[in-house]
């Protein structure tokens, strides 16, 4: 589905991914994990298209498509979705408004017939019940006052509706508490499927005990240094990030 | 320099025309007033960026041509049409460069306790009213604008509300330019009186049915009553080429409340000057502003609020969207009196810039000698936020529509608050396709 190949950014002359390789196929939950300022929400930024990161080198090939080459909304309209890690709050934009919207901004790419507008609120009610959301979130502004569990509820609810090919969840666990984490698992759980795939930035190995990841990788300094299984977030877990960091400068030493 | 002392001259002598037309017209009490403005007329300048009310505004190309008033224009019913909102109640009167149109005005269905018509009527009738009113609330001393509107006074709308009378439907006002070969000068001149207790909605349209070079000059006076309540919408749709210059004056009575909403869109060159002040206490006013500029407008907004009593609120929230190479100029006065003691003022003005050639100047002012108040006043000028851009892009809304969301949202608090639905919708759906060009 997805194949990056020696993607390397920057952002102010400052080069943040220094060379990632990843594959991810139809079906597969890949976790990134890595220190604070190893790239994890680079890359998340940089594959969802915003435009302030200068990919230098490299290519992304998504369903056969050169990524790079698609403006942010063409790639979500070929079904990139990105959870942010800092939801933007949009006042005057009312939560429905955005989402009926991008349905069909979707559905207009796809050459697909706008949504009924019966159909629409239907299904909404029923991925708001999948996020356990209030109903009244719906007609207030974007993410405009909302806790930050709301927030990220509110990103797992734009998922759930727009039914990504590929999701990219850019720690979403973060700053959440056990309630909101097990809601928010279990939206992305809901989705998976066989034709679908989900990229996992984190910090932390916890959200990993509710999605359970196919695999694990670790990134460091803007390249991947590790790849292994779910075992893997386990280690990091028990042992922290340093002997990685040890291991890495003692290769490259 | 003579150019402009030129058009000056060109106005004096455009006024022994004016009164040899006026026949009997002349001997009315209000010919003394005209008199005495033409006369202060000769005496003012017309302002350059050199006065501080007009820095940034040139009007010297408003100078360069020769404005004449037109004769009366008739119009058929569907060349207006498109003026008129949509299913909106209400009565209609209706002006054509100027001169009220009977033929297109519809005032038949007036409730009981109201007066709308002609100020033209009013004056041939003698109208004790305006011999009251004109003139008190709108000085021309100082304002050559104001002086030249009252020298020329002819014709313009003119309402009275009764005491204790509740006006439900909005008065429609419909100001249509005909520009032809003629570079036509039109200067309505509106009188609005609510008496006590009363409530009234009055909607200023100015529109025009083509694209010449034409010249509006507006005066309008309004009093409101002790305890009455004015919703007061202005709606500035001028030509392109056109220059609207426009005064509207309040004068507040006890515990009443104006609301205003000054909305504008067209014209090359415009200028609005909207002053209340409070003559008693316990009163409150509300302005709203919206204007959406593009191509190279210029639009220039003056307000003063007069806190001239004790316990007395103003709220002033103008939200500008700049494109193009267009320019704006927000300007808003604040003044509390010593003896406004107890009063409540907030002021706030919000821009968008959209293009790197468009510019606003804005300065919010608070001027208070009062020491037991609560003022507050602030200004922002933006750029449409691009995380908020980025954000929606990644959810599949594409450039286009992504901007005309945030544009709609910054501006729709102002337009969401007007009580009148069809102007609501109105102004809405304008805002949708204002600026949603491919960038």
């Amino acid at each position: 589905m997805l194949e990056i190949k020696d993607l390397h950014a920057s952002i102010e002359n400052k080069e943040i991914l220094k060379g990632i390789n990843l594959k991810v196929s139809a079906g597969e939950v890949h976790a990134i994990m890595g220190p604070n300022g190893s790239g994890k929400s680079t890359l998340a930024q940089v594959l969802a298209g915003r435009k302030e990161y200068l990919v230098t080198k490299g290519d992304v090939i998504f369903e056969g498509k050169n990524l790079l080459d698609l403006t942010p909304e063409d790639r979500a309209r070929e079904g990139i979705f990105l959870a942010f890690q800092y939801p933007v709050e949009i006042p005057g934009v009312s939560n429905t408004n955005l989402l009926k919207t991008a349905i069909n901004e979707i559905r207009k790419y796809r050459g697909e017939e706008a949504i009924d507008a019966m159909e629409f609120l239907t299904m909404l009610k029923k991925k708001m019940k999948l996020v356990e959301m209030d109903q009244s979130l719906l007609s207030r502004a974007v993410n405009e006052g909302f806790s930050g569990g709301e927030k990220k509820r509110n990103e797992i609810l734009q998922m759930a509706v727009l039914e990504p090919k590929l999701s990219i969840l850019d720690e979403t666990d973060s700053g959440l508490d056990i309630d909101a984490l097990r809601i928010v698992a279990n939206g992305v759980n809901k989705l998976r499927s066989k034709d679908r795939a989900a990229i996992v930035v984190t910090h932390y190995q916890r959200l990993l005990n509710y999605i359970i990841p196919d695999f694990v990788h670790v990134l460091y300094n803007g390249k991947i240094v590790k790849s292994g299984t779910k075992e893997l977030a386990f280690e990091l877990e028990e042992k922290g990030y340093d002997w990685l960091k040890e291991q890495k400068e003692l290769v490259e030493g | 320099m003579s150019e402009i002392l030129d058009i000056k001259k060109w106005y004096m002598s455009n006024f022994e025309k004016f009164e040899d037309n006026l026949n009997g017209g002349s001997l009315k009490p209000i010919h003394q007033v005209r008199k005495e403005a033409i006369a202060k007329f000769s005496t003012l300048n017309f302002p350059t960026t050199h006065d501080e009310d007009w820095r940034f505004t040139n009007i010297t190309p408003l100078l360069k041509h020769n404005f004449l008033p037109s004769g009366k224009i008739n119009l058929k019913q569907k060349q207006i049409k498109n003026f008129l909102f949509k299913k909106i109640s209400g009565n209609l009167i209706v002006f054509v460069n100027g001169h009220f149109a009977s033929e297109l005005s519809k005032l038949k269905n007036l409730p009981e306790g109201i007066s709308v018509g002609s100020l033209s009527d009013e004056i041939k009738n003698g109208s004790a009213i305006v011999n009251e009113h004109f003139g008190k609330y709108a000085n021309f001393k100082t304002q050559i604008f104001t002086a030249l509107s009252t020298a020329f006074t002819q014709d313009g709308a003119f309402i009275y509300v009764n005491d204790n009378k509740i006006i439900e439907d909005p008065i429609n006002i419909l100001f249509i330019a005909v520009p032809g070969k003629e570079k036509i000068l039109s200067q309505p001149r509106n009188l609005f009186i609510a008496g006590k207790n009363s409530q009234v909605t009055i909607i200023e349209r100015y529109v025009s049915s083509g694209a010449g070079i034409y010249f509006t000059n507006v005066v309008s006076e309004i009093a409101s009553g002790e305890n009455s309540s004015i919703h007061h919408i202005k709606i500035q749709e001028e030509s392109s080429n056109a220059f609207h210059v426009s005064r509207t004056e309040v004068g507040q009575g006890k515990n009443s409340n104006f609301v205003s909403y000054s909305i504008s869109l067209g014209g090359e060159i415009s200028r609005y000057d909207l002053n209340s002040k409070f003559n008693d206490e316990g009163a409150e006013c509300s302005l709203n502003g919206l204007y959406l500029l593009t191509g190279n407008q210029l639009y220039d907004t003056h307000s003063l609020i007069d806190h001239a009593k004790p316990y007395c609120t103003s709220h002033e929230h103008y939200k500008g969207i700049l494109d193009d190479n267009s320019r704006g100029v927000f300007n808003g006065k604040v003044i509390v009196r010593r003896d406004a003691q107890k009063t409540n003022a907030f002021q706030e003005n919000n821009n968008i810039i959209l293009s790197d050639g468009a510019l606003i100047n804005t300065k919010p002012q608070l001027e208070i000698f009062a020491d037991d108040v609560k003022c507050s006043h602030g200004a922002t000028v933006g750029q449409l936020d691009q995380d908020s851009l980025f954000y929606l892009k990644t959810r599949g809304i594409g450039e286009e529509k992504a901007r005309e969301i945030l544009i709609h949202a910054f501006a729709s608090d102002v337009i969401k608050s007007i009580k009148t639905e069809p102007v609501k919708d109105y102004l809405e759906k304008i805002l949708s396709g204002r600026f949603n060009k491919v960038r």
